[in-house]
């Protein structure tokens, strides 16, 4: 493995009309580390992370994961090493929690036997009891059950990238801080590496290593959280005023 | 109930054409499904041709049945009298709700759960298998229910151009200006279009995934 785990470099999304999603990005995310990519909605950091597992293939540019150009991935085999997470967390509603949690393993033709002991281990390991919820089904789970579900089916193949699209976007701020504090230990754990997408800075701060400010599809700051906030740009100004009581 | 009597008193013949109006609808819609099962799903992967596919469908749909029949009485090989041509008008007529359902009921299915299921690596026959017909299958299953109600209907027409069944009677009814003869074809047909209602809601409740349901 080499040990760096994403690298753009000066990649472009165009629309046929020649308007640009993602303009002249680069960035190095070494292995091991969280990469927070901030901004408004519409800035481009969702596109950004459908570039890296190919959902998009960029117009310019050239993004490696895990040491190969996206070009040359099988972007099958790709997105199998990629857990992913969005913020409708799209878990399937009539596979059970279970199935959902199995999904890539059983695509990748892991034994029943291994599957099941890693579906508990993978809901332990996001704090909920595979007793009471292995046989539930998605629409038997609050919100904040199911994005615990969604992290646990992203993680079941122990892949060693995940990209994730404001996983906790749609969930009641209580919920959302007990699960990103959570998140956060999980993830001194597991030691993956990650790119977060989110427009909320408080969770930036708190789960990233580097937060990278996207503004009309430009990178255009990048910083370790400290000193993030006393960047003066006025997106930045902003940011640090949303954090302020009124 | 002279009704009741004649159909009493002839218990072969109504059985016979009972017989033969279940195998012109069951043939008919049979194949329709055969083949617009797999046309509703092409049009979903090819999203261009689904306005000229959907609109021939539409536009077959809107010919009068007895026209239908007639045009295709001098088309070598689909066409000439008897129940050969009595299908094909049936599965043209069965086409298009089945072709619009399982188009509309594939599409219908949430965008996040298809994209996360791309996202994970799912293939696309993978995504299509495990997710998106299972997900579309109460709306397909509709799509088949109302299929086979209309070719109930629509197969007395058949008779008028030899392929026998129930509507045998409604056109012998009509020639004679005898209305019980015309209830003898109506009542069986009426009664199978009910059944088959009901044996494909209880196939659609059957076949749809249980995690989708609230009861």
């Amino acid at each position: 493995m080499t040990d760096v785990a994403v690298e753009l470099k000066d990649v472009s999304l165009a629309l046929p009309d020649g308007h640009r999603l993602v303009n002249e990005v680069s960035f190095l995310v070494p292995a091991g580390e969280t990469l927070v990519l901030v901004g408004r909605s519409g800035s481009g950091k969702t596109t950004i992370l459908k570039l890296i597992n190919a959902l998009l293939t960029p117009t310019s540019g050239q993004i490696r994961v895990l040491g190969t150009k996206t070009t040359e991935w099988d972007p099958i085999r790709l997105r199998r090493k990629i857990g992913y997470v969005i913020q409708e967390i799209g878990l399937f509603p009539h596979f059970t929690v279970e199935a959902n949690v199995g999904l890539v393993p059983r695509l990748e033709g892991w034994d029943e036997g291994r599957i099941r002991t890693r579906g508990r281990e993978l809901l332990e390991m996001v704090g909920l009891d595979p007793e009471r919820f292995l046989h539930r089904y998605p629409r038997q789970l609050s919100g904040g059950q199911r994005q615990r579900v969604g992290v646990a089916r992203a993680l079941a193949a122990d892949p060693p990238l995940m990209l994730l699209d404001e996983p906790f976007g749609a969930l009641d701020p209580l919920t959302r801080s007990e699960i990103q504090l959570e998140f956060r230990s999980l993830k001194r754990r597991l030691r993956k590496t990650m790119v977060f997408v989110t427009h909320d800075i408080r969770e930036a701060l708190i789960l990233g290593d580097r937060i990278a400010l996207v503004k009309d599809g430009r990178l255009a700051r990048i910083s370790s959280p400290p000193d993030f906030l006393s960047i003066d740009d006025p997106e930045i100004v902003a940011y640090r005023k949303c954090l302020d009581l009124p | 109930m002279n009704l009741l009597n004649y159909i009493l008193s002839h218990p072969g013949e109504v059985l016979q054409l009972t017989g033969e109006h279940l195998y012109l609808v069951l043939v008919s819609t049979i194949v329709a499904a055969a083949l617009g099962v797999p046309a509703g799903i092409f049009l979903t992967r090819r999203p261009k041709w689904s306005r000229w596919v959907l609109g021939a469908a539409n536009v077959v749909q809107t010919i009068p049945s007895l026209a239908l029949f007639g045009f295709l009485i001098p088309l070598p090989f689909f066409g000439g009298i008897g129940e050969r041509t009595a299908i094909v008008a049936l599965i043209l007529y069965a086409l298009l709700p089945i072709i619009l359902n399982t188009h509309t009921g594939i599409v219908g299915v949430d965008p996040a759960i298809r994209e996360a299921g791309r996202g994970m690596g799912m293939t696309d026959w993978q995504l299509l298998i495990q997710v998106e017909l299972p997900l579309a299958m109460g709306v397909i299953m509709a799509g088949l229910r109302v299929a086979t109600v209309i070719s109930v209907g629509v197969a007395t027409i058949a008779a008028a151009i030899g392929a026998g069944g129930l509507g045998t009677y409604i056109f012998r009814g009509v020639s004679m200006v005898d209305n019980q003869l015309i209830l003898a074809g109506a009542i069986p047909a009426a009664i199978l279009a009910l059944l088959a209602d009901f044996l494909l809601g209880l196939a659609e409740r059957w076949l749809s995934p249980k995690g989708l349901r609230t009861r």
